[in-house]
C-alpha cells in the first residue's frame, strides 16, 4: 500500500471541485493542493447540464429579488444567509468564469444573455446555447491546467476517509488502472462528488452519480442534512431519462396533457399566455410542475406508452431559427434518442429524477462538523435549496461555494497538525476490506439485479407523493436487499481496470443513502416543496420549519435530529405562482 | 423468438494475456438501444467482467469511444438498427492508442497534449475587473464556437493517419483547442500557444486526409483547425522572414 500526501484534497473534479482547487490554488499558491476523481474531470456529470446557471447581471435585476426567488422555491427550508451571501457572490463568481473563457451566449452589443427560468421573476439565467455545464466544466478544467500546484488523480476511486481523533486526515482510494489501494494523506478534505439519482430507476443522472461523497461523510460521522427532498424534473424523455431542458419553456414551450390542453392552468400556477410569463404555467417551479403531472395521470390525462404515462412538450412555434440558435442540444438529443425532429413533432416526456436538495451538512463556508472536512456542490447540503432548487442554481452554487470550501480549507490547512499514527491502522484495515471484496468467490447476488430492485423500489416508495405507509414498506424492502447486498456475485477477478468492483463499491453506498432518504421521510410528517406526503399534506411551519439531520448509529441504524432554519428578511409565507 | 444480434468484444486482461481476443455474446436486438446498451446488457445480465468506460449515455461526457467494425464511434451515440442483425459487431479499443483492458484505452498522452497547447485565456488583466464581463459579440462568439465543442472522445486520434505513424502527434481535438483560444476575442495568447506547437513535428505530416473532421461526432471540425493554424504560422513565418522586427 503506498501512500501520497498533500496539504489539501479535493475529492472530485466537476464544478464544485475544479472551482475549489482554482480558489484553494489562487489563495495560496504555495500549498499542495490535489484532485482526486473517479473519472476525468471533464467527464463530471456538471458536463450534462443544458439550461443555464443564474446570477443577477441585468440592471433591470435586483440581488433581493434573486434571493426572494430561492427562498419562496425552496419552500423557506433554506437558510437565509446562505442565500444572501450567495446571490451576492453569483455575480462575481460568473463573471469570473467569462474572464477564463466560458463562451457565454451573448446580445448583439456584446454583453451576456440571459434567459428566463422556473420560478424567476426576472430573466437572469446566463446561458451557453444549451451545452451550458458542458462548457462551464471545460472551461474550469482547462483552466485548472495552469495550476502547476494542483495535481490530479485521475480514475481514482475514493473508499473511506480516514478520521483521526475527530479530524480529516485523508482518504484511501482505489487506483482503478492497477487495482491498487493507495492512502492520500491531506490536512483537509473537500467532498465535491456529486448527487445521487442512480438510487432511482428514471433519472437524467449519469452513471456515476451514487452519492458516493455522501455515504463517506456519513460513515465517518458527519451528518446528511434534509435527505428526503429529491428533485423531479418535470420533463425527461420517457424511455432513457435524458434532459429536455427546462429553457425549452423557458424559450417559449407548452407542456400539454392528451388533449392538447396546457394543463399547468388548473393547478394554481396562472393563466395561460402566448409567451412565457416569468413564475407563471411552465415556468413555474419544478415541484409543483412534476406533482401536476402526477395530478393528470389520476385525472387519466396523460398519455400512455410503453415506458409508462407521459405529457407533451411542444416547441414546434419556437420555430427552427430559435432552435437552432438557442436549443441546438435539445434538437440533438431528440433526433438521436428519441426519433423525432422537435421542430416539427411534439415530445414525449415525464418527470425524472433529477437533483438531491439534501447532502452532506455543511455550514455557509463548506465546513462540515469534523474537522478538516468540508462538502461543496450537489453533494453538501450548506441549505440554498431548502425543499425545492430552482433551476440554474446549482451551477452557480457549485462556483459560489466550491470557491467559498475552497479557500476556508485553504486557510484551515495552515493550523492543521499532521495526520497521526491512527491514520495508518485506519487504512490498512480498509486496504482488507477492499482486498477481501474484490477475492470475493462465493457471492450469489448479481450486482444489477440488486440494484434494478432498489431502484424501482425507491420509485414506489419515495416518489413525487409518498406517504407513511410506503416509506415504510421501503424501507423493509431495503433492510433485506442490504443483506443480499452481503453475498454479492463478482465475476471479475482481474485487478486491471475492475469496474465490477467498483460498481459493488457504488451499491453498497446507494443502499445506504436510499435507506436514509426513507428514514428522514418518514419522520417529516409534513408536506413541504419536493417531499409531497399524502398523509400530511399541510406544510407545518411549527414542527418542521427545520432541517433535518440524519446520523449513523454506532449499529448502523440511522438516527434523525433537526435544526432550526435560519430567516433573516423572508419570514414563511405562502408560494404564490401565476400572474399576481 | 426476439431478434437478436452478436457482439464480438474484444477481451484482453494484461495479467493472463499476450494478445487480445474476441469473445461472443449474443444480445437483444432491441430497436431502442445504442451500442453501448447492449455492452451493458452483457455487463449485467451475461458477464460481469466485460470492460468498458462510460458515464452519461447522452453523447457529452466523451467517455465511450470504441471502435465499432472497424471505424471509431461515440458508442452512446449510435442506435443498433444502424447495423445489420444477421451480422455480428465488433466492438474495439479505439486504435492507436495503448490498451489498458478490454475497451478501455490509456489516453494519458491526451492530457499532456492537451495542457501543451496551454488551453486557457492567455492576457495579462489590467482590464479586467471583477464586477464587469468582456464584451465578445455573437460574431466574435461563433468564430471559434465550433472549436469549443470537444467532448475529448478521442475518436479523431482513432482515425488519424498520422497519429498511427507517430503517436507523439499533438493532433485533431489538441489542435482544434489550441484554435479555440487563438481565435478567442478575449485571448492574447496565440503567440504563446504557437510556440508549443510548432516545437512539434507531426503537423507538418497532416496531409488534410480530413478523417478526424469526418468522424467527429460533434462536428468540431479539428481538419479545418489544422489547416487555419497551417496557415496562420505560414503567414507568421513570412512576416518575421519579410518584417524581422515584426510582431513578436
Ligand atoms: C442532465 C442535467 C442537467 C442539469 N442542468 C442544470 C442547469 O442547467 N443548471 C443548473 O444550475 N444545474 C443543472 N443541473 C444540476 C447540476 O448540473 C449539478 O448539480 C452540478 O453540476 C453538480 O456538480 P458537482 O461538481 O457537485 O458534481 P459532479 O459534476 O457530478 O462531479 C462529481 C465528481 O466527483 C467525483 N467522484 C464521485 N465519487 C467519487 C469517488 N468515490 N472517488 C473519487 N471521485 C469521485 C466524480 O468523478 C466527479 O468528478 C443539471 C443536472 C443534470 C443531471
Ligand atoms: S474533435 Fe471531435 S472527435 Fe476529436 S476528440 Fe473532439 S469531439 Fe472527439
Ligand atoms: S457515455 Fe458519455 S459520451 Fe457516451
Amino acid at each position: 500500500m503506498a501512500s501520497y500526501s498533500c496539504d489539501l484534497l479535493i475529492v472530485g473534479g466537476g464544478g464544485a471541485g475544479l472551482r475549489a482547487s482554482i480558489a484553494a490554488a489562487e489563495a495560496r499558491p504555495d500549498l499542495d493542493v490535489a484532485v482526486v476523481s473517479k473519472v476525468y474531470p471533464m467527464r463530471s456529470h456538471t458536463v450534462a447540464a443544458e439550461g443555464g446557471a443564474a446570477a443577477v447581471i441585468k440592471s433591470t435585476d435586483s440581488l433581493e429579488a434573486h434571493a426572494y426567488d430561492t427562498v419562496s422555491g425552496a419552500d423557506w427550508l433554506c437558510d437565509q444567509d446562505v442565500v444572501e451571501a450567495f446571490v451576492d457572490e453569483a455575480p462575481r463568481e460568473m463573471v469570473q468564469l467569462e474572464h477564463w473563457g466560458c463562451p457565454w451566449s451573448r446580445e448583439p452589443d456584446g454583453t451576456v444573455a440571459v434567459r428566463p427560468f422556473g420560478g424567476m421573476k426576472v430573466s437572469r439565467t446566463w446561458f451557453a446555447a444549451d451545452k451550458t455545464g458542458f462548457h462551464m466544466l471545460h472551461s474550469l478544467f482547462q483552466t485548472s491546467l495552469k495550476y502547476k500546484s494542483v495535481k490530479r488523480y485521475d480514475e481514482w476511486f475514493v473508499s473511506r476517509l480516514l478520521v483521526d481523533d475527530g479530524r480529516c486526515a485523508g482518504v484511501v482510494a482505489v487506483e482503478i488502472a492497477t487495482g491498487e489501494v493507495h492512502s492520500i494523506l491531506a490536512k483537509a478534505v473537500i467532498l465535491c462528488t456529486g448527487g445521487c439519482g442512480k438510487i432511482f430507476p428514471f433519472t437524467t443522472n449519469a452513471n456515476i452519480k451514487n452519492g458516493d461523497g455522501m455515504a463517506l461523510a456519513y460513515r465517518a460521522g458527519a451528518p446528511l442534512k434534509d435527505m428526503e427532498f429529491v428533485q423531479y424534473h418535470p420533463t425527461g424523455l420517457p424511455a432513457t431519462g435524458i434532459l429536455i431542458t427546462e429553457a425549452t419553456r423557458a424559450e417559449g414551450g407548452w407542456l400539454v396533457n392528451k388533449d392538447g390542453y396546457r394543463y399547468l392552468q388548473d393547478y394554481a400556477l396562472g393563466t395561460p399566455e402566448p409567451k412565457p410569463v416569468h413564475r407563471t404555467m411552465e415556468l413555474g417551479p419544478r415541484d409543483r410542475l412534476s406533482q401536476a403531472f402526477i395530478k393528470e395521470q389520476e385525472r387519466g390525462r396523460t398519455l400512455e406508452g410503453p415506458y409508462g404515462h407521459y405529457v407533451n412538450l411542444d416547441i414546434r412555434h419556437i420555430g427552427e431559427t430559435v432552435i437552432d440558435k438557442k436549443l441546438p442540444f435539445v434538437r440533438e438529443l431528440c433526433l438521436k434518442y428519441a426519433n423525432l425532429d422537435p421542430v416539427h413533432e411534439v415530445i414525449p416526456v415525464r418527470p425524472v429524477v433529477h437533483y438531491i436538495m439534501g447532502g452532506v451538512h455543511t455550514d455557509i463556508h463548506g465546513a462540515t462538523p469534523i474537522a478538516g472536512l468540508y462538502a461543496a456542490g450537489e453533494a453538501a447540503c450548506v441549505s440554498l435549496n431548502g425543499a425545492n432548487r430552482l433551476g440554474s442554481n446549482s451551477l452557480t452554487e457549485c462556483l459560489v461555494f466550491g470557491a467559498r470550501a475552497g479557500r476556508a480549507a485553504a486557510e484551515y490547512v495552515d493550523g492543521a497538525p499532521a495526520p497521526g499514527a491512527a491514520v495508518e491502522a485506519q487504512a490498512s484495515d480498509e486496504e482488507r476490506r477492499l482486498r477481501s471484496l474484490m477475492d470475493k468467490t462465493d457471492g450469489t447476488e448479481r450486482i444489477a439485479d440488486l440494484r434494478s430492485e432498489m431502484q424501482s423500489t425507491m420509485e414506489e416508495s419515495a416518489g413525487i407523493y409518498r406517504s407513511g405507509d410506503s416509506l415504510a414498506a421501503g424501507a423493509e424492502t431495503l433492510g433485506r436487499l442490504r443483506q443480499h447486498a452481503r453475498h454479492l456475485k463478482l465475476e471479475d477477478r482481474s485487478r486491471t481496470f475492475n469496474t465490477e468492483f467498483i460498481s459493488a463499491l457504488e451499491l453498497d453506498y446507494m443502499l445506504e443513502l436510499a435507506e436514509i432518504i426513507l428514514r428522514s421521510g418518514e419522520q417529516r410528517t409534513e408536506s413541504r416543496g419536493a417531499h409531497q406526503r399524502t398523509d400530511f399534506p399541510a406544510r407545518d411551519d411549527d414542527n418542521f420549519l427545520a432541517h433535518s439531520l440524519a446520523y449513523r448509529n454506532d449499529d448502523g441504524s440511522v438516527r434523525i435530529e433537526y435544526s432550526p432554519v435560519t430567516i433573516t428578511k423572508w419570514p414563511p409565507g405562502a408560494r404564490v405562482y401565476g400572474k399576481q | 423468438m426476439a431478434e437478436t444480434i452478436r457482439l464480438e468484444v474484444s477481451r484482453y486482461r494484461p495479467e493472463v494475456e499476450s494478445e487480445p481476443t474476441l469473445q461472443s455474446y449474443e444480445v437483444p436486438y432491441n430497436k431502442d438501444w445504442v451500442i453501448l446498451d447492449a455492452l451493458n446488457y452483457v455487463k449485467n445480465q451475461i458477464d460481469g467482467s466485460v470492460t468498458f468506460r462510460w458515464s452519461c449515455r447522452m453523447g457529452v461526457c466523451g467517455s465511450c469511444g470504441m471502435m465499432a467494425n472497424g471505424e471509431p464511434k461515440l458508442t452512446c451515440a449510435v442506435p443498433l438498427t444502424d447495423y445489420d442483425p444477421t451480422q455480428p459487431i465488433r466492438i474495439e479499443p479505439l486504435q492507436f492508442f495503448p490498451v489498458v483492458r478490454d475497451l478501455v484505452i490509456d489516453m494519458s498522452s491526451f492530457l499532456e497534449k492537451l495542457s501543451n497547447v496551454k488551453p486557457w485565456i492567455i492576457r495579462d488583466d489590467v482590464e479586467a475587473t471583477e464586477a464587469v464581463e468582456f464584451r465578445q459579440t455573437p460574431v466574435e462568439l461563433d468564430a471559434y464556437k465550433q472549436f469549443s465543442m470537444c467532448i475529448n472522445c478521442m475518436i479523431c486520434y482513432s482515425a488519424c493517419p498520422v497519429i498511427g505513424l507517430e503517436p507523439e502527434f499533438t493532433g485533431p481535438a489538441a489542435i482544434a483547442l489550441a484554435q479555440r483560444y487563438n481565435l478567442d476575442s478575449r485571448d492574447k495568447g496565440k503567440e504563446e500557444r504557437m510556440d508549443a506547437l510548432d516545437a512539434h513535428e507531426g503537423l507538418w505530416g497532416c496531409t488534410f486526409v480530413g478523417e478526424c473532421t469526418k468522424v467527429c461526432p460533434k462536428n468540431v471540425d479539428p481538419a479545418g483547425a489544422i489547416q487555419l493554424y497551417k496557415m496562420g504560422s505560414a503567414t507568421d513565418y513570412l512576416k518575421s522572414m519579410l518584417l524581422p522586427w515584426g510582431t513578436k
